[in-house]
């Protein structure tokens, strides 16, 4: 998790509060239907997996992911290893887990500070809002921060940074709409070790990852990252709005190519919507989760806790 | 010229197996790949289903096409039910008879419902209408000014509202105002993004609703939703009753599955698509390049569309006469030649083929378009009685066939062996011989 490049602890008991608050309204729907299929004591047969499978199809999980779960499910069914549904949710909890533990790994370690942190995605994913929620994070924890507003594209793009960078106490580098994104960051990385700050977060434009010039733009970033600051980017989050489909994998594969995605955050959580993608993501691709966002408000973003998550999901 | 002729004969076993019509057995595996096919374009499970089941009552026991496969036959059903699910309502922008008519853009976080009014300001001032817009988004920071921004870029007028104007109901009533003052016929409303389940935020947009009762209300959708476009296009439309949808960032390679959940659960048509950054980057929905999008079998669509325009019936019933009646002459092999040609490169056509074509067996074949070229010159140096009758061809003509097409004798001699062969083998499936392989059938030419 990215929070153990400043040493925070575990999130206080408030925040899961908030995280089962957020996921209530998510699993809404869910729910009540996963009660009745998984119901304990009850026979497993055609019926239980086939209503399974719209389940886990519904929470965008894919269909690859789908029937390799029910895969594994009709294989202990003939085996004669389950017994109830319980067990079946059971063997499916566990499974999901696996697949998001296996893909757990820590950001790189800050040699020289600052950490520098690249914040990446398509378009309306939520960047600016998690950057914003970052910085009260990770001011909270006692670190200073500074912003790169190196969104030079979209309209009002740096105001909206500015009015987060105000909301939460942090200073904004910005140049003018239009400016080079790589000139943007290259400015603020100086400016951070001038004021040494102990994190930087940059934002970007978001773009969809079929642009290549676009795309070939974070790649230049990240080479003035590094030319300034060894070892830099740090952590290089992509922003993916929970809504997404299963497009979402060919995001994180494109962004890792060319931005070299460390770790994801899942926004929007606090809609209906599952996120289920994440698990063919980690599955996939091997990327670590690392925050959830849950509101609107600074407060909510999430550290990820797989367990919670996955139950959010399968459990009433 | 494989490609009739494989066909014709393909046809032949096609009745002998039974995959004349189509039958549950056959439709299964071209079912199973379309499911697949929509669920990963993110089209809601449910509806996949109900639309699958209906496409099975609907194609159940029509006669496969002489030129398609079972499988090729209910791809080709499934994108035309597609194309009318998507597409059989008027989906043109209504206005008011009141002026100014009144558009509301609604829909969740980041759908890109800002970017899309300044997108259709563009396109309406472009089509004769002069707009206002106004952003009533007070809860994002910098969200009205990201409208003010676009407006300055667009060169199409804002309403930035007076300071006494703080709630949205405010700001899109002086916004009208404004519009009735200077004479601009349409006002853009650019909502704040929200959760269909924020009640109290849905709340608001019914009373906004309720204020200006605008003509359009259209739901503003991301491309890349996934299964739950189902439950927030529901709610948006339980709530207010939209009127149609916009889906952008249709520039990604997102398939855009959602349209057809949103089409299904809410009936309302798609009216125009975001395809890319700029202004002018939005158009009209087009629902036979969605379907096909959704269904994401583009290749063997055109290859299906190609086929129907490049052999009309008339034609392949005449090669099916020729061939039970053994009068296949070379000038019958060269027109269908050149009737394939017409559908494109070779390479490209067999590429299109997903290993469900009849030309399964020809995949990994390494087609020359000049051996074609070359095969069509050798015929066209030959005299038509030669044409007729290839018996007529002996040596000396050989050698004057190679020198008129500018080939060599071995090539005149290797497609005339071929063309016997082809023809022998026609022979044995007209009179009725069964168990010849198919698959030995040596291609003329290749």
């Amino acid at each position: 998790m990215i929070q153990t490049l400043f040493g925070a602890t575990e999130p206080e008991p408030s925040l899961f509060e908030k995280l089962k608050r957020g996921v209530e309204k998510t699993r809404a729907g869910l729910v009540s239907r996963l009660d009745d299929v998984l119901a304990g004591g009850k026979q497993i047969d055609a019926d239980l997996l086939e209503e399974l499978e719209a389940i886990l199809l519904g929470a965008d999980l894919g269909v690859r992911t789908t029937s390799e779960i029910l895969e594994a499910a009709r294989q202990r069914l003939d085996r004669r290893q389950l017994n109830d549904a319980r067990e079946l949710r059971q063997l499916i909890q566990e499974h999901l887990l696996e697949v998001l533990r296996a893909a757990e790994k820590p950001a790189a370690p800050v040699t020289e500070p600052p950490a520098v942190i690249l914040v990446v995605g398509v378009n309306g994913s939520g960047k600016t809002t998690t950057i914003g929620k970052l910085a009260q994070r990770y001011r909270d924890s006692g670190a200073t921060v500074l912003l790169a507003a190196a969104d030079t594209f979209r309209a009002a793009a740096i105001e909206q940074l500015e009015i987060w960078g105000r909301r939460t106490g942090v200073d904004v580098i910005a140049q003018k709409p239009g400016a080079d994104p790589s000139a943007v960051l290259f400015d603020a990385l100086q400016a951070a070790r001038a004021r040494q700050v102990d994190c930087v977060i940059v934002d970007t434009a978001g773009r969809l990852h079929t642009k290549s010039n676009l795309m070939a733009e974070l790649e230049k970033m990240r080479r003035t990252a590094s030319r300034v600051l060894p070892g830099a980017p740090h952590e290089v989050l992509l922003v993916m709005d929970a809504t997404t489909g299963q497009n979402g994998l060919e995001q994180a594969r494109r962004f890792t190519e060319s931005a070299g995605v460390t770790g994801i955050v899942l926004t929007k959580l606090d809609g209906t919507a599952k996120g289920g993608v994440v698990i063919a993501i980690a599955r996939e691709l091997g990327t670590p989760i690392r925050f959830v966002g849950v509101g609107e408000q600074a407060a909510d973003l999430l550290p990820f806790a797989p367990e919670k998550f996955l139950s959010s999901i399968l459990q009433a | 010229m494989f490609e009739n002729l494989t066909d014709k004969l393909q046809r032949v076993f096609k009745n002998l197996r039974g995959e004349g019509k189509l039958t549950p057995a056959n439709m299964e595996q071209a079912l199973k790949e379309i499911r697949v096919a929509l669920l990963e374009a993110d089209v809601h499970f449910k509806v996949v289903k109900q639309f699958i089941e209906g496409v099975k009552q609907k194609a159940m026991g029509e006669e496969v096409l002489t030129s398609l496969s079972p499988a090729q036959q209910v791809i080709k059903i499934v994108n035309e039910e597609l194309i009318r699910v998507l597409g059989s309502h008027q989906s043109r922008l209504r206005f008011s008879n009141n002026p100014p008519t009144i558009i509301f853009l609604a829909g969740l976080q980041g759908s890109g419902k800002t970017t899309t009014t300044g997108k259709l300001a563009r396109w309406l001032s472009r089509n004769g209408h002069s707009p206002l817009m106004v952003s009533v988004d007070v809860y994002r920071p910098a969200a009205r000014q990201q409208l003010s921004v676009i407006a300055r870029h667009t060169g199409l007028p804002v309403y930035e509202g007076k300071p006494e104007e703080k709630t949205p109901e405010e700001l899109a009533r002086g916004a009208r105002r404004e519009a009735a003052e200077t004479g601009r016929d349409v006002v853009l409303v650019d909502t704040a993004g929200r959760l269909h389940i924020d009640d109290e935020l849905m709340g608001e947009l019914q009373r906004l609703k309720d204020a200006l009762e605008p003509t359009e209300i259209l739901f503003i959708a991301d491309a890349m939703t996934g299964q739950d476009a189902v439950k927030s296009a529901q709610e948006f439309h339980a709530r207010l009753g939209i009127t149609g949808a916009i889906l952008t960032k249709m520039d990604g390679d997102a398939r855009g599955g959602g349209a057809l959940s949103i089409r299904h659960v809410t009936g309302q048509p798609l009216k125009f698509v975001g395809i890319g950054e700029k202004f002018d980057a939005l158009e009209p929905f087009h629902p036979d390049r969605a379907a096909s999008r959704i269904l994401g079998m583009g290749d063997v669509l055109s290859f299906i569309e190609k086929v129907g325009e490049a052999v009309d019936q008339k034609q392949a019933e005449e090669t099916q006469r020729q061939i039970l009646e053994n009068d296949f002459t070379l000038e019958d092999f060269r027109d269908q030649l050149r009737r394939l040609r017409k559908l494109g490169p070779l390479e490209s056509l067999l590429g299109m083929l997903p290993g469900m074509g009849p030309l399964r067996n020809l995949k990994d074949l390494k087609v020359d378009e000049r051996q074609v070229t070359r095969v069509v010159a050798i015929i066209d140096s030959m005299t038509f009685r030669e044409r007729a009758n290839h018996m007529l061809i002996n040596g000396s003509r050989r050698r004057r066939i190679a020198r008129g097409s500018g080939t060599s004798v071995q090539e005149v001699n290797q497609l005339l062996k071929q063309y016997a062969q082809a023809r022998k083998m026609m022979k044995n499936l007209s009179s009725g011989l069964k168990g010849k392989r198919l698959g030995r059938l040596a291609l003329p030419g290749m």
